[in-house]
């Protein structure tokens, strides 16, 4: 079933060849690994630089693969061409048993190393907790317990069509989320219509929010600037405007904001989608048919969405 | 003495029905001749590529420019949500079931399909559900605009509260989407197993019969889990249950596994065929045996068991635990290793090769080089954290395009100039197929490549804007999308003018090795009749100097004497 080509005695300048080929390919691997950190925004969260400790290795090992593979499928191509008029075959190797077995096993080793050092970064990252059920129109808030080893929180991340509401312990209320650095932070994640998700690109963070649903989950931003909250999980007509900004500051600035805030009245927030879909009734509701936004939550701090983010 | 080689192992399907038009009306009407069935669904998928394409277009002109100016995001919602149903639904699972059809009784000299009218009926439902789909967009609302996977909550928002909707219309076209595919995969594992000529056990069987075969069965297993949750969706939407409505206790989340416990094992139902082109073309092209044959036969139900155990991956943010991430990271990883077996067997074949870089062999190239790249994104995806960060961006979708256009469709196009001259009994013109490709390969690296440092950065994916940090790879990735739409025009035209004017083609343009290549070009209505020839050799004997077949130059005469329809008549009633 399996025939080799005939053995050749030890051929040096094939060696030499693959030697310097190999060794090449380890050099970009490991150039493209490093290049591989500028690819992402600033590392804003404890997980960040697990998460790009985890991609450069997969890009090193990703890119010795591609090149390897493609610089074999390249040296065909320039050297085993069949001239115009050339109509004999190539080289009868039907297989080889001792190589394929190889081949099988080194993909399945890559991936068991890379699988158990990911289960390693993953125990510690640490950031989901408990997912209780509740019933919609009752209180979630009830079912949660907290992080036990969260520094601040829970707040309560509301997300609706198309507006996020952060509600804190003290009772205040924003647009957008004010987190002290270098603390652990609770959140117990609401959604009040359908699937949204909690997307901080900074932090290397991602959760879904389900309705009837309360999720736990905490995280701990170690860089202070103001980042991107994005929602992630489609959510309909105005997702795309469904962003706000998590601003990360000292200890001292968060906890000036925290007391400042709670003495603002109460007053409409952040409802980036509204915009759009008044320039919609405008026009004569044309488009296809969309569910109207939720209204704006009411907050003691709308936030300013003029400020241009970091990240 | 051929005329007494008949097997009785070998079972009979059903002449087609009496009185079928045998000339180009035959192409609209019921035809139950598999070779007809199959160049119906191949026209009718190319048609429904440019469709989608041009929704595509729409969709990549929205997206080359921050603010959402050029559609309303409702307009935006529908028809990206309609571009990725019609791609799957009406472009990839139709095209590859073309190829199926006239390649899969060929290969193992049946003169048909197992059920040849359950074959016919397969395909007259694809037109039928594309009506139903397309319908979509005159209903009140607009068509379905939830995004090709339908999640509820937010796919049972009716805001016009009519019972007739676009997402009506959707998951009603889904379902029959699905049956169709049944029964079609119950003709083809039925036909694979029972219709073998004589001689071609399993391990005689050319790869693409094996793919075919692997593909099938997970449709067999996964399309009930998703056919089921389509009616649940469709009573959640229309007769108020509920199954997934968190108002009245349902959750969400119960979609997504039945959803994706097919949906994901589909992107291998697409591309195992694909893989089997690739196993086809390449020792053709390189003129040697395909490496270790056995091994990539095998490697096929090996994709096929660990497709149906990693759905979950879909899930990690969803409030999955961990130890069930674990679980399911560690198989959807497995996968690489019987690709990864295909992967080597491949460069095993070329290594060393004669290669002839005509245009199959160069999207088979394109398609292999592409497709390496995106079994490396795969891992990415597959370990939890990364996946936590990119998931649902921009990175997402353009691995999925890696694979579902820069490594399938690229087969797709591979696969249809190769089997042209077979099946259409004309040859392409060559020069158009090389601009094809080049346009082709150039647009579809150009539109993709960037767009994964989009969701790097951190870009959603579904948006119709964005911020202006992710503007300059949109921007590559919209000019390289419109190349794509450029490239069909030569395809086109190559098809068209090829089909009506292109040179007669010899049986065996390509001395390629294979029972389909033994047969006159085009085939006859049944394929070797009673004549059916008796399996003596694995596949791909390129370089090996041994015969395919028993009596092998009665073949090979007999289908270079069949010129033409004229002549092949009164050889098929004597």
């Amino acid at each position: 079933m399996t025939t080799t080509a005939p053995k050749n005695s030890p051929n040096i300048g094939a060696i030499v060849i693959i030697t310097i080929a190999v060794v090449i390919n380890l050099v970009i691997a490991k150039l493209m690994a490093m290049w591989s950190y500028s690819w992402f925004p600033p590392q804003a969260s404890s997980a960040a630089p697990y998460v790009d400790d985890l991609f450069a290795l997969e890009t090193g090992i990703g890119s010795f693969i591609f090149f390897g593979c493609t610089g074999v499928m390249g040296w065909v191509l320039l050297f085993n061409r069949a001239g115009k008029y050339d109509e004999s075959d190539g080289a009868p190797i039907e297989g080889n048993t001792k190589l394929e077995i190889i081949w099988t096993i080194i993909p399945l080793v890559t991936v068991l190393v890379i699988a158990a050092y990911t289960m390693n970064v993953n125990m510690k990252l640490q950031n989901l907790g408990p997912k209780h059920k509740y019933t919609i129109g009752t209180d979630p808030t009830a079912l949660m317990e907290a992080d036990p080893i969260a520094d601040v929180g829970p707040i309560d991340v509301i997300a609706r069509q198309w507006s996020w509401e952060f509600v804190y312990p003290n009772g205040v209320r924003s647009s957008e989320l004010h987190l002290p650095v270098d603390q652990r932070v609770n959140f117990r994640l609401i959604s009040e219509d359908v699937l949204h998700s909690f997307f901080v690109p900074a932090f290397r963070l991602k959760q879904d929010i389900i309705p009837g649903s309360i999720i736990s989950y905490s995280l701990t931003p170690t860089k202070e600037g103001r980042f991107r909250l994005r929602d992630a999980m489609f959510s309909g007509a105005y997702f795309s405007q469904n962003q706000t900004d998590v601003i990360v500051e000292s200890d001292q600035a968060y906890g000036d904001w925290l007391t400042t805030t709670a003495k603002q009245p109460l007053q409409p927030g952040l409802d980036p989608g509204r915009a759009l879909y008044d320039r919609r009734i405008a026009r004569g509701d044309k488009g296809w048919a969309t569910v109207p936004p939720a209204p704006p939550p009411m907050v003691n701090d709308p936030g300013d969405p003029s400020i241009p983010h970091d990240a | 003495m051929t005329t007494t080689n008949y097997d009785p192992r070998v079972l009979k399907a059903p002449h087609p029905v009496p009185g079928a038009p045998d000339n180009w009306k035959r192409f609209f009407s019921f035809n139950t001749d598999a070779k007809v069935i199959g160049i119906q669904y191949i026209a009718t998928s190319l048609f429904f590529l440019l469709v989608g394409g041009l929704l595509a277009m729409i969709v990549r002109g929205e997206l080359i420019t921050p603010p959402a100016d050029l559609v309303d995001p409702t307009v935006y919602n529908g028809l990206y949500t309609m571009h990725g149903t019609v791609m799957l639904f009406l472009f990839l699972f139709p095209i590859l079931n073309g190829f199926n059809n006239l390649l899969i009784p060929t290969m193992i000299g049946a003169p048909d399909m197992a059920f040849p009218k359950l074959n016919a009926a397969a395909f007259w439902l694809v037109p039928v559900f594309a009506v139903v789909l397309m319908g979509s967009f005159f209903a009140p609302g607009g068509p379905a605009s939830s995004g090709w996977w339908s999640y509820p909550p937010m796919s049972l928002q009716n805001p016009l509260g009519h019972f007739i909707n676009g997402e009506f219309l959707w998951i009603l076209a889904v379902a029959l989407s699905g049956i169709s595919s049944i029964m079609g995969a119950v003709n083809f594992v039925t036909t694979i197993i029972r219709m073998r000529a004589p001689g071609m056990g399993f391990f005689k069987m050319p790869v693409f019969v094996w793919t075919a075969w692997a593909a099938q069965t997970i449709q067999l297993i996964g399309l009930p889990a998703l056919t089921g949750g389509a009616v649940m969706l469709l009573f959640d939407l229309s007769f108020g249950t509920s199954f997934f409505r968190p108002e009245g206790g349902g959750d969400p989340v119960l979609f997504q596994h039945f959803f994706w416990f097919y949906s994901h094992p589909a992107v291998y139902v697409l591309v195992l065929p694909v893989f089997g082109i690739f196993s086809e073309l390449f020792p053709v092209y390189a003129r040697k045996p395909l490496f270790g044959y056995r091994f990539v036969a095998i490697a096929s139900f090996g994709i096929t068991f660990l497709s149906l155990i990693v759905w979950a991956h879909h899930m990690f943010y969803t409030g999955t635990p961990n130890w069930m991430r674990h679980i399911f990271m560690f198989t959807t990883m497995l996968i690489a290793v019987p690709t990864g077996v295909k992967v080597f067997a491949w460069l095993g074949t070329l290594w060393q090769g004669n290669l002839r870089l005509n245009t199959p062999m160069l999207f088979c190239l394109g398609g292999l080089f592409n497709f390496i790249f995106a079994g490396i994104t795969g891992v990415m995806l597959a370990t939890v954290p990364i996946d936590i960060h990119v998931g649902n961006t921009a990175f997402v979708v353009a691995h999925f395009h890696y694979v579902i256009f820069n490594t399938i469709a690229f087969g797709v196009f591979a696969g249809i100039y190769h089997w042209f001259p077979k099946f259409t009994g004309r040859m392409y013109y060559e020069g158009l197929g090389k601009v094809h490709f080049v346009l082709t390969f150039i647009g579809a690296t150009l539109n993709w490549l960037p767009i994964h440092w989009a969701g790097l950065l951190g870009m959603p994916r579904r948006v119709a804007s964005y911020d202006p940090e992710f503007a300059i790879w949109n921007v590559l990735g919209s000019i390289g999308a419109f190349m794509l739409g450029v490239a069909s025009i030569p395809f086109i035209l190559n098809m068209v003018s090829s089909w009506a004017r292109g040179p007669k083609a010899p049986a065996n343009p390509w001395r390629a090795i294979g029972l389909e290549w033994l047969l006159p070009s085009p085939p006859p209505a049944e394929n070797f009749e009673d004549d059916i020839p008796t399996v003596i050799s694995e596949p791909y004997g390129y370089g090996l100097g041994h015969p395919l077949v028993e009596d092998e130059e009665f073949y090979v005469r007999r289908s270079q004497e069949a010129l033409t329809d004229d002549q092949r008549q009164p050889r098929h009633s004597a």
